[in-house]
């Protein structure tokens, strides 16, 4: 996972609420056996709306997105992470995100900044102009008006953000924990513990 | 360890913590793990490029339903049909080979157990009270029905819990829904999880897990719980829930995997002593009385949009927030219906029974009830009833059921997650409507164009005859089968 500390550049505005997982990239997209190339079906649909912000020239290659409420609803599919990193995007900052969207950004190393609707209000303005910054570190984005928006981040989520860090590897060095608990199981729990496929 | 009264959810937690850091994430425990093919080929991707093997693949199940035709699979000589798209046949080879190449049982898609992943968990006695279960697909939070902690992951957390049979959780908050009253004849547990998230909103349950409780979901059938906790997701919740009791017990007891012997008893010991404690507090609650409850349909792009059949649709205006009366522009206009239409003046031109949500045994004989000496409309051009597994359908078939559906002039498919969504060749064709058990009607979700209007199985059968929605009870004023 590329460490992520801070991303500066254009912002796509693109303001809408409750966009959900087949808007980022439809279902017919999900036949994929591997993670490149889905950046062609991110949002689709709507690069066929006239006078759309993500076919329009001002804002190829942005960063960053910035939505609605709800950014990331409906399904687990972890292509729409996947479509927006092939896309180029690493930021995406909106009042709110579906939990399951969230985690799977996290997990590839996009950061979700979440801010109050008046501070989105704002920085959909501002990015019709000029690039927006968002620092993981101080926590905060700026923009090159003066403003500044500090933002909540989980501090396990930030340390692996910052560093990089890839959590199955994390996880695997804790090994033993998880061990113990399956020593443990086998008899408080027995009967999750194992299925008739375990061998005693 | 503690003796504060707990929830349900709390207890469930509580057993599966292999380590809490301070900052309140956990390290959760996994006991079973179901795997389908089009969220896990970039995990095994992964895993086979580290070098790491599957943990547990004793815990873990991997069935292909998303992709498959539901047409026949084999021909008359017992030959397997070549699946025409590439992509579909593509990821489904890829599980038929990763399955056995990291030990993982596979059931294939000529199995007779094959069916939506969902539908085979429990069926299989996979899925267990009490357990924690996850699947690369957000309606795992199906499983809640039996009283399991289940919900959806992303395809980097399947790589995961296959790597390492844990996740890294924070604790979620906990809803309390509680239905109580008596529900109406041709009121189906669909109709209750429609009328649940019309109320709540689909961020409504964000950051939650909902746990359904009252006499409605005491007195419903398993696959009835099913059915509700399949669409908590759909209310934003990461999980839903039942707490297990004995309708669970017997459910469960004598499935293949099921515990057996002296190791089911000290299941049932445990599942019991899961029920939430008197006095445990739910970070949010709403009641809601049964008799509140119609049959329920969706017009629009959102599961929120629900209405009873009774209902008109509605027009921008009648929202207060104006993002939502934004929304609902664009949603009536891609629906292509005008606010203040009888939604029983609505025309369906297909109809589609099937899906984790609504494709159990009992979803069926809800639809054959209806279907029963009757025929599907002229104007139905596609209609088509999808058991949830193999299992389904023969149960379903030694019922005469199959029977009744042809006879009405009705499909009956091989099982998979057919129209659900348009991975596979089940489609519903652009500017068409259809009427729908499944779970899902957003934009395009059945199809580029599609419009879906989510209903009960029974509603939707209803829909067949006439040709329009219609209220179920108009057909059938005493629905027996329904719940
Ligand atoms: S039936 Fe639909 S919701 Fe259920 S697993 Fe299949 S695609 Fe997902």
């Amino acid at each position: 996972m590329q460490p992520i500390n801070h991303v500066a550049g254009k912002a796509i505005p693109f303001g809408r609420k409750n966009v959900d997982t087949d808007v980022i990239i439809p279902a017919h997209w999900l036949k994929t056996i591997t993670r490149e190339g889905l950046g062609q079906g991110a949002f689709e649909a709507v690069k066929k709306e006239p006078g759309n912000v993500f076919t329009d020239p001002a804002y190829a290659d942005a960063p960053i997105i910035i939505a609605g409420d709800n950014f990331g609803c409906g399904s687990s599919r972890e292509h729409a992470a996947w479509a927006l990193l092939d896309m180029g995007v690493t930021c995406v900052i909106a009042p709110s995100f579906s939990d399951i969207f969230s985690g799977n950004a996290f997990k590839n190393g996009i950061l979700t900044v979440a801010l109050p609707q008046e501070a989105i209000d704002r920085l959909m303005e501002v990015a019709q102009e000029q690039p927006i910054d968002i620092d993981l570190d101080t926590q905060t984005v700026t923009t090159p008006f003066q403003d500044r928006f500090p933002f909540d981040i989980d501090p396990f989520r930030k340390h692996c953000l910052l560093n990089g860090l890839d959590e199955v590897g994390l996880t695997m060095a804790q090994g033993d924990a998880i061990a113990t608990y399956e020593d443990k199981a086998r008899s408080t729990l027995p009967f999750l513990a194992k299925t008739p496929a375990s061998v005693d | 360890m503690t003796t504060a009264p707990r929830t349900l959810y709390q207890k469930i937690w509580d057993a599966h913590v292999v380590d809490a850091r301070d900052d309140g994430t956990c390290l959760i425990y996994i006991d079973r793990h179901l795997v389908h093919e089009v969220t896990s080929p970039q995990a095994f991707e992964s895993l086979r490029v580290s070098g790491r093997p599957v943990r547990r693949p004793d815990l873990t199940l991997a069935v292909p339903d998303h992709n498959l035709p539901t047409t026949a699979r084999l021909d008359a000589n017992g030959n397997r049909i070549p699946i025409a798209d590439a992509q579909s046949a593509q990821q489904l080879a890829a599980l038929q080979k990763n399955a056995p190449e990291f030990g993982i049982r596979y059931i294939g898609d000529t199995d007779r157990e094959q069916g939506i992943v969902h539908v085979v968990g429990p069926e299989q006695g996979f899925s267990l009270p009490g357990a924690t279960i996850v699947c690369g697909d957000s309606h795992t939070a199906c499983h809640g029905g039996i009283g399991a902690l289940a919900f959806g992951i992303g395809t980097s957390e399947v790589e995961h819990v296959l790597a390492t049979q844990t996740l890294l959780l924070k604790r979620s908050k906990t809803f309390e829904v509680r239905v109580e009253g008596k529900l109406g004849a041709g009121v189906t547990p669909k109709d209750v999880v429609l009328h649940i998230i019309g109320m709540v909103g689909t961020a409504g349950g964000t950051g939650h897990v909902i746990e359904f409780r009252g006499n409605v979901f005491e007195e419903m059938t398993v696959e009835g719980r099913l059915t509700v906790c399949n669409m908590a997701i759909e209310a934003g919740a990461r999980a839903g829930l039942v707490a297990p009791d004995e309708t669970t017990f017997a459910y469960v007891k004598g499935r293949p995997y099921a515990p057996a012997g002296e190791d089911w008893d000290k299941a049932v010991a445990w599942w019991k002593s899961l029920a939430t404690d008197p006095g445990a507090a739910y970070d949010k609650s709403i009641h809601i009385r049964a008799e509140d409850i119609q049959p329920t349909v969706t017009w629009g792009t959102s599961p929120e949009d629900t209405s009873s059949i009774g209902g008109v649709v509605p027009a921008p205006e009648d929202f207060a927030d104006a993002s939502k009366r934004d929304a609902v522009k664009v949603s009536l206009e891609y629906m292509g219906l005008t606010p203040g239409t009888r939604l029983t003046d609505v025309e369906v031109q297909n109809v589609f029974i099937g899906s984790c949500t609504n494709s159990r045994i009992e979803d069926i004989r809800a639809a054959a009830e209806v279907l029963k000496g009757r025929h599907k409309a002229d104007n139905v051009k596609w209609a088509i009833v999808v058991p949830g597994s193999g299992l389904v359908k023969q149960q379903a078939e030694a019922e005469g059921l199959d029977r009744i559906i042809i006879d009405a002039g009705l499909e009956w498919r091989e099982p998979g997650c057919s129209a659900c969504l348009a991975m596979n060749p089940d489609k519903v064709p652009a500017g068409e409507r259809c009427a729908s058990t499944s779970n899902r009607n957003f934009t395009g979700r059945q199809g580029p164009g599609s419009r879906t209007h989510l209903m009960s199985p029974a509603m939707a059968a209803a829909a067949a005859v006439t040709g329009k929605l219609t209220d179920v009870r108009d057909l059938v004023p005493e629905l027996t089968s329904a719940n």
